[in-house]
């Protein structure tokens, strides 16, 4: 019924389908028969259900009594309660709907036969809704046709991009090893250093004061590098002053709002910090800065008092080195989590990867940063909740890519973590089109991409499937 | 939801899954209730003076005297028509006027002569009438017997626990001491200086010199804690009043079974007392409520049915105060080998139960309704509060229902939803959340910016929608509602005299005075269409949190010193809940000119609520002991006269399995009210959420409610007609059966139908207890013959929902469902006759337009339906009634039947023809194929 039609354009077919109701001819069948089961209605020869339950006079066809356990003889009445009509529908697309609407008063086919009796006023919008499908579907196409092409780009700048960052992994695996070794060996300089440690008991007494500064500083420094962890909220490996504006807390001034500018003056008057110069943010803003999470995990490495200057200045390099060790571990991390990543067959959505798409409702700001997290913040003022953290693509089988799945937000009362789920469709913008919390914290997400385009061809046949004239 | 509301969740309602029975009062706690439990029985202090007595043709009136403290009670008796006698207690003097419940009986009941039989010094003897019944008024001490023949069917004081708390003066407070200082003085002022003092008082002083010195013998009455003030947590309850309780016990020789008294989660049967507190009555927002206990709940029906072989009988105990009632029984506790014993040694004492009403406040004003059959009990008990209101037939279809369909597009897409995977229903329900901030008839301006647009949506598929309008109202002066309440005064005050004002859903909102008929005038008003704004003729009324619910208040409700006009909250609280749903279906009737019959669902009831709509059982949750406890709460409202009664369709609280919510639909499908409702934490559940088998099942059990729709909307005709519980419990219909006494894991719709649903996790099986000796019934859905008055096991599977047609019935249905009952209105019929054992079946098809009041007007078609000597036909049992129908008669199918060799209709104009059948043999099911008469008209077909 639809194969033939697999080879044409597009743009003929639908012409043809508005023609269809003119030019098609009403093959004489009983009511509700599709086209595709006339053979079995044969007027005045007996009738087999189609189920072979029985066999059955053909004018107990549509006669308004059921006969037959699947219904099959009453498809233009609503005499059985399985029974399916059908409707021709020309100029649209034909369908089939159960036999109990069949004269119900409520009009359900655009050609109104499903009303031949029931007194409903129906009127058939067969043709308009052709017409509009038409245009939507024209439309849809010109999208996808769009939408593949910048898929296509999006697979190259994949595939360039995680060549990079193989690499850069390469590197920093290898400047790791270094700082590895670099450690080890001030570690057995430590060491030594601390073999003559056996001098008087004040000097102990000092150096374990000493010692509990240190302490402070090297929890300081690995606080510092959480934080900086927590601020770089796209793991790019920088700060920026768009990261620490969503930290209010460090409003230099608390009469107002946290301006980008403000921002950017903690940054020491630039857009973005690294680790290296987080160093000097840092001490600006340890006293305000309110962390995301509550836990703050300790270096414990230390547990004898040190007893001389030599081994103080050995902790002070071996601590820096400690942190900046544990930043590349950390991109070390973040890169290979990235590179490891289903970001689809060809990688396509891959760009997706560090950004972040919001979209603003009445009451609430909603944040989508793929691969990473859903948030939604209170338009006017009040914290951020988290909606979930990546988990998976939950797609059905057959395009797995097409639902992406945010778990294990923040707790509801009584109820289930925050959860999100993401509906991809296919278009030229990557953006966020709705959000809605169908049942409680349960959130639906609708997000536009041209990562999850298919091959415009597809959709033709997917609109000839469901075509039958 | 909003954070604010989740926080007001936790504040108020606490945090765990449990009731918090702390929030809520024992007996022990409530001051009232702990001092007349105190008293001890045998110890009347009444005496009647028979010297008293008048007897008019009406009534009888008597005063009794408490000989401890010399304050008077005028008792009055009525005999009533229809086997009732009322009594009537109240103080000869009070100092203020107590509270008798108006509104509550349908009218002032008529009366029937009582005459006098004999008279002693002793007491006198009165005839109830021609039945041999007889009413024994002993003086010394007071007590009243009920005597048919020489059995007692009554007495009432026996047990000397009549109290009967006299109004005072306070004696601790400046005022008092000041009054009695200064009375003789004041009177001395007064006389010589006004002219005008009140002569009637003084004259009736004088009068009655008896009561003067009698009043200076009074001893000095002891002030307990609680009787002038009581707290409860951090809530005080000033009593201005002082102490007013009343109570009165009832002997019930012979009773092992004792019913009613809704509404509490508990068994049919009601237990025994003894060991733990009284069943209370008093309306009240119970979170998270538990389940086998006597703690109050939401509504409240002060009637109780006794039940033995013989007879049955009724207690109507109309008093809207804080109540307890306890019950004891001299054979609880005995083991069924300790009864058999007492039999066998012939030195049993009769088994009896005793009960006893305390309420805090009003008179004694009680009916004794004496059967002596159930359905005499229900007539008599319907001629005074009325019947079940008659629902429009869509109403009993399927109710969709969410704590909160979001916006106007979910509630697009779940009506959608249900087309997609053709599950019929009928209404859609909207929550708290669609208002404007809880500003009821008002909409929220972004998620249901057009409502009109929504409900002609759902009316273009002949569907129709719900939306809550709960009682307290927002303080918020840019509020029309508010305002208006607030400028005609309209609100409970506080007993300080400003506008009471409580915290609920909106915040902090005072309560509408729906006691007053001036406020329930204005409030119907508010339905009219051009006052609801975006309502239309599909929109109907659900009534939430009108026990009613106040946040932080004591027990989550009112202050009980909280002012209607003259009298306290505590005099009538139990019905506010009533009133409120009279004012909202008032409205509904009004909106549409006296035209459409309403719809209004009501968490809180009183005696009488069933004249204003449906109840459901509340808060309960998605745990299988709630699913059972449905069964006998739905059945003891039945019981008292609230038929349309349901249980929130998988649990409103948590989250039920997917089997547990299937069981739950199966179960639902077989009650009278069929809503399904979730809380808003709760994952989403419309029926097509659990994979297409479950969906399949769900979609199953709604369709047999709606192919039973015709039965359903007859059997609530009749319960309208005649007062008699839709859902019934199967000793109602099997009186002398002592084995139906206690059965509440099924029940019987009307008397044909039989459902044992299946409440159990993981059933293989059940065992349904089939009645009657001379029975048969038959499966529904595999037509199988089973005898009755035996236990019969029912393998089950998923798919199972054991129903069973009695022999002897007809039942129409119509087998054609639609995506609404309204789509279903000019649908044929299917007649199923199941034969009992005399090859003999009778049944009723009642047609109307199904939604208004024309019915009245005499505009139906009601038919009796016989088959006898294998002839069935249809006889018109309304000769005068005028209606058309569309509908026909496409099947008929006889359950239990033998072949026949030809089968012949005979229309109405005599015109005879040979109807097309087949016979299946192994079931003895004959079906007659497409008869095709009108069901309004007269035919008979015959087998031959």
């Amino acid at each position: 019924m639809s194969c033939q039609y697999h080879q044409h354009l597009l743009l003929p077919l639908l012409l043809s389908l508005l023609t269809a109701g003119v030019s098609s001819v009403e093959v004489q069948r009983p009511r509700g028969v599709s086209l595709s089961n006339r053979q079995f209605y044969e007027e005045g020869k007996p009738f087999t259900c189609l189920d072979n339950s029985a066999t059955i006079p053909f004018d107990r066809v549509n006669d308004d009594y059921c006969d037959c356990k699947d219904g099959s003889d009453e498809p233009g009445t609503a005499a059985c309660p399985n029974g399916s009509f059908y409707c021709t529908n020309a100029g649209f697309r034909s369908s089939f709907i159960p036999s109990s609407r069949i004269n119900d008063g409520i009009c359900d086919c655009c050609d109104t036969t499903d009303e031949y009796n029931s007194g409903a006023a129906c009127q058939n919008t067969c043709r308009e809704l052709g017409r509009k499908e038409m245009e939507s579907l024209e439309k849809m196409a010109e999208i996808a046709k769009e939408g593949y092409r910048l898929k296509q780009l999006l697979i190259q700048e994949a595939k360039r991009g995680l060549e990079e960052k193989k690499k850069k992994l390469q590197d920093i695996q290898v400047t790791k090893k270094d700082l590895e070794d670099k450690v080890e060996a001030l570690r057995t300089v430590k060491e030594t250093a601390e073999q003559p440690e056996k001098e008087a008991k004040e000097r102990h007494l000092k150096a374990w004061e000493d010692q509990k500064a240190l302490i402070r500083m090297e929890k300081d420094m690995a606080r510092m590098a959480e934080v900086f962890l927590e601020l770089d909220d796209d793991g790019d490996g920088f700060v920026s002053v768009a990261e620490l504006l969503s930290h209010s807390e460090l409003n230099p001034d608390s009469d107002d709002s946290f301006t980008e500018a403000e921002a950017q003056v903690l940054l020491g008057g630039v857009d973005k910090v690294d680790t290296v110069t987080f160093e000097a943010v840092w001490n600006n803003i340890k006293e305000k800065y309110i962390s995301e999470v509550t836990t703050v995990k300790t270096f414990s490495r230390l547990q004898e008092p040190f007893s001389d200057n030599d081994s103080e200045q050995l902790l002070q390099d071996n601590c820096k080195l400690y942190v900046r060790e544990s930043f590349f571990t950390v991109f070390d991390i973040n890169l290979e989590k990235e590179i490891s990543f289903d970001f689809g067959p060809n990688s396509e959505f891959a760009y997706l990867y560090s950004q972040c798409y919001e979209l603003t409702t009445s009451e609430y700001i909603y944040r989508l940063c793929p691969f990473n997290r859903v948030s939604q913040k209170p338009k006017y003022g009040g914290s951020e909740t988290n909606l979930g953290t990546w988990g998976k693509w939950a797609g059905p089988e057959d395009n797995i890519y097409s639902v992406m799945k945010y778990e294990h937000g923040t707790g509801c009362w009584q109820g289930p973590n925050r959860s999100t789920t993401v509906k991809l469709t296919c278009g030229k913008e990557t953006v966020v089109t709705s959000t809605s919390e169908p049942s409680r914290c349960e959130y639906l997400m609708e997000f536009i991409s041209p990562a999850i385009c298919q091959e415009p061809s597809s959709l033709e046949s997917y609109f000839h499937e469901h075509q039958e004239l | 939801m909003a954070p604010v509301v989740v926080l007001w969740l936790a504040m108020c309602l606490g945090g765990t899954w449990a009731v918090d029975k702390g929030n809520f009062k024992t007996c022990d706690q409530s001051a009232f209730c702990k001092r007349q439990r105190a008293l001890k029985p045998g110890e009347s202090p009444y005496r009647a003076l028979l010297e008293t007595m008048e007897l008019t043709n009406t009534r009888l009136t008597l005063q009794l005297i408490n000989d401890n403290n010399k304050v008077r009670l005028l008792l009055e008796l009525y005999r009533l028509q229809g086997n009732i006698t009322r009594v009537k207690i109240n103080e000869l003097k009070p100092l203020k006027p107590r509270y008798e419940v108006p509104d509550v009986l349908i009218r002032e009941p008529p009366t029937e002569p009582l005459s006098l039989l004999s008279q002693d010094e002793n007491g006198v003897v009165l005839s109830l009438g021609a039945e041999s019944q007889r009413v024994i008024v002993s003086a010394r001490p007071f007590r009243l017997d009920i005597m048919e023949g020489r059995e007692v069917l009554m007495s009432l004081n026996s047990r000397g626990l009549l109290a009967f708390e006299h109004l005072r003066m306070r004696k601790d407070t400046f005022s008092y001491k000041v009054t009695s200082t200064v009375a003789s003085v004041w009177d001395y002022i007064k006389r010589v200086f006004t002219s005008q003092a009140d002569p009637e008082a003084e004259k009736k002083e004088e009068a009655d010199p008896a009561n003067q010195a009698e009043a200076e013998n009074v001893d000095e009455e002891k002030v307990e804690d609680g009787m002038w003030e009581e707290t409860f947590k951090s809530h005080t309850d000033s009593k201005p009043n002082g102490p007013s309780a009343v109570s009165l016990d009832f002997s019930l020789p012979g009773v092992e079974h004792v019913y009613g008294i809704p509404e509490h989660a508990d068994t049919l049967r009601l237990k025994t007392t003894d060991n733990g507190d009284p069943y209370r009555l008093y309306n009240l927002d119970v979170f998270q409520y538990e389940l086998y206990n006597p703690m109050a709940l939401y509504g409240a029906v002060p009637v109780m049915l006794a039940h033995n072989t013989q007879r049955t009988t009724g207690i109507f105990w109309l008093n809207a105060a804080e109540t307890w009632v306890d019950i004891s029984s001299n054979t609880a506790g005995k083991t069924v080998f300790g009864k058999m014993l007492d039999y066998v040694q012939g030195s049993s004492e009769t088994p009896q139960t005793d009960v006893r009403w305390i309420s805090e406040s009003g008179i004694i004003d009680v009916f004794i309704m004496l059967g002596p059959k159930p359905k005499d009990v229900f007539s008599q008990y319907a001629s005074l509060t009325g019947t079940q209101s008659f629902p429009p037939l869509t109403s009993l279809g399927y109710h969709q229902c969410r704590w909160n369909y979001n916006d106007q597009e979910d509630v697009k897409s779940v009506d959608a939803g249900f087309d997609e995977h053709d599950i019929p229903y009928d209404f859609i329900w909207l929550d708290i959340e669609h208002t404007d901030g809880k500003r009821y008839f008002t909409w929220d301006t972004h998620k249901f910016a057009t409502p009109k647009e929504m409900l002609q949506g759902l009316m273009d598929k002949k569907r129709k929608m719900v939306a809550i309008v709960d009682p307290h109202i927002k303080v918020d002066s840019n509020y029309k509602i508010h305002n208006e309440i607030r400028s005609r005064g309209f609100y409970i005050k506080n007993k300080d005299g400003g506008d009471y004002e409580g915290w609920c859903w909106p915040g902090s909102a005072g309560y509408p005075d729906f006691t007053r008929i001036d406020m329930r005038d204005w409030w119907a008003s508010m339905f009219a269409y051009d006052q609801y704004e975006g309502s239309m003729e599909n929109l109907y009324t659900w009534n939430d949190m009108n026990e009613p619910s106040v946040f932080n208040g004591p027990e989550v409700t009112m202050h009980k010193d909280a002012m209607h006009g003259a009298w306290e909250h505590r005099d009538l609280h139990n019905t506010y809940g009533f009133y409120v749903q009279m004012a909202t279906a008032e409205g509904l009737i009004k909106r549409s000119g006296g035209v459409e019959r309403p719809f209004v669902l009501t968490r809180a009831f009183f005696a009488g609520s069933q004249r204003y709509g449906a109840v459901w059982t509340g808060d309960n949750a998605a745990e299988w002991d709630h699913l059972k406890i449905s069964i006998p709460m739905c059945l003891s409202l039945g019981l008292v006269g609230i038929s349309f009664c349901g249980a929130d369709v998988g649990g409103f609280f948590k989250s039920p399995s997917t089997e547990l919510l299937v069981r739950w639909y199966q179960t639902g499908a077989y009650q009278p009210f069929f809503r399904a409702h979730a809380h808003l934490d709760t994952p989403r559940r419309e029926p097509w959420l659990f994979g297409p088998e479950n969906t399949a099942l769900i979609r199953e059990a709604v369709r047999q409610r709606y192919t039973l729709l015709p039965y359903w909307y007859q059997q609530f005709y009749q319960a309208h007609r005649t007062g008699q519980p839709v859902m019934r419990p199967l000793w109602v219909e099997y009186p002398q059966d002592p084995a139906t006494f206690t059965l509440d894991d099924e029940f019987l719709i009307g008397k044909d139908l039989l459902v044992h649903p299946v409440t159990e996790e993981g059933a293989r099986g059940v065992t349904a207890y089939l009645p009657g000796k001379d029975e048969v019934w038959f499966d529904v859905h595999t037509f199988q013959r089973h005898n009755g008055a035996q236990n019969l096991y029912i393998p089950v599977t998923m798919s199972s929902i054991p129903v069973f047609q009695r022999g002897g019935s007809i039942i129409p249905r119509k087998l054609r469902v639609r995506r609404s009952s309204t789509c279903m209105e000019h649908d044929p019929y299917t007649l199923f006759v199941a034969l009992n054992s005399q090859r003999k079946a009778e049944g009723e098809l009642y047609i109307d337009d199904g939604h208004t009041f024309n019915y009245e007007k005499e505009e139906f078609i009601h038919r009796r339906l016989s088959f006898a000597n294998n002839i069935l036909s249809s006889l018109n049992l309304a000769p005068d009634a005028k209606f058309t129908t569309q509908s026909w008669i496409e099947r008929i199918v006889i359950l239990g039947a033998s072949k026949p060799s030809k089968i012949t209709l005979k229309a109405a104009d005599g015109q005879e023809s040979q109807v097309e059948f087949e016979f299946d043999a192994s079931m003895s099911v004959l079906t007659l194929r497409k008869p095709g008469m009108n069901s309004g008209a007269d035919w008979t077909v015959t087998l031959q």
